[in-house]
């Protein structure tokens, strides 16, 4: 699997992202700073997390208008996968290339804390090695993670069963308390019609070591790894 | 040069936690009978056009395609 970095400026979890491609494919990804215009040989592009552009304006708004982007969407277009984590996924909705928006947390606080995700579904190449229902633990850190789309775009996305994570008690349960950010039926993640896109808040890059304190976020990694192996 | 004031508020119906905020700090000062806080952006634009109509209807484009999320978010434009 060939993997890339997106690097905005005011990105700060590009390593953390780089460490967890290198330590499962064995290879460095390729950091692409946001003013190319060409990916290269690419089979997943990665949006790291972080705070591009200062979140001026809006989390994400800036990075969207980015060189880069372009070809990040043509990536998708062409049916490239993308991953993109945090501030990626506030990038990438304000890119359009997955519905939504991500409001400010509904407690106005920032929320740096683990939280739990419900793999939603394990036929992706994104979830394939884990299975659907498991739930596994993921470090969070953002303001504004509080995912909304319109009642139409909601209704889509659960029918279509593009709902990739759903933030829950450890045993599986939705609640609102698991649900800290207030994110519109506990959605964690999401995925395009095709399946290659896939936007979520929390950092499975950030526990796929045991030095980390778990590798609950590996099998993420694992399964990119496995379905895209060249 | 014509100036235009691009106010960005979150849609009726989104809820603005930010504006519960300074309700709930508004009431904690004392401020009786405040209803609903919303919290907006306002953006002014110095444009170079000088007809306002195509002032405005530059500005308008700039909101859709930037100043605001038209996801979450509406705006108005005003030519001052």
């Amino acid at each position: 699997m060939k993997a890339a970095i997106v690097v905005f400026p005011g990105i700060n979890r590009e390593r953390d992202m780089a460490i967890a491609l290198e330590r499962i494919t064995g290879q460095k990804p390729r950091m692409i700073w946001h003013k190319e215009t060409d990916l290269g040989d690419t089979d997943l592009v990665v949006l790291p997390g972080g705070f591009s552009y200062g979140d001026y304006l809006r989390c994400g708004a800036m990075a969207a208008l980015s060189p880069v982007m372009g070809a990040v969407k043509r990536h998708a277009e062409r049916g490239g996968y993308v991953l993109a984590v945090c501030n990626g996924f506030q990038i990438v909705t304000e890119a359009g290339l997955l519905p939504g928006a991500l409001l400010r947390n509904a407690g106005l606080r920032f929320l740096s804390m683990d939280c739990h995700l419900r793999v939603e579904r394990a036929d992706t190449a994104f979830t394939g090695q884990y299975h659907k229902g498991q739930v596994f633990r993921a470090p969070m850190a953002h303001g504004d993670g509080n995912y909304t789309a319109s009642t139409e775009d909601l209704d889509r996305l659960e029918g279509e069963g593009l709902v990739a994570f759903r933030y829950a008690e450890p045993d599986g349960a939705i609640s609102d308390r698991a649900n800290r950010n207030g994110s519109a039926r506990n959605i964690a993640g999401i995925f395009s019609p095709n399946f290659r896109v896939c936007g979520l808040m929390p950092h499975p890059e950030n526990l796929v070591d045991p030095l980390m304190g778990g590798t609950d976020g590996k099998p993420l990694f694992d399964g990119l790894a496995a379905a895209l192996a060249a | 040069m014509t100036k235009a004031v691009v106010t960005v508020m979150l849609k009726n119906g989104v809820l603005d936690p930010q504006g519960k905020a300074i309700g709930h700090a508004l009431g904690t000062l004392g401020f009786a009978g405040v209803g609903e806080v919303r919290v907006g952006k306002r953006i002014e634009l110095e444009l170079a056009e000088t007809n306002p109509d195509a002032a405005r209807k530059a500005a308008e484009e700039m909101g859709r395609r930037l100043l605001a999320n038209m996801v979450i978010e509406s705006f108005t434009v005003e030519i001052v």
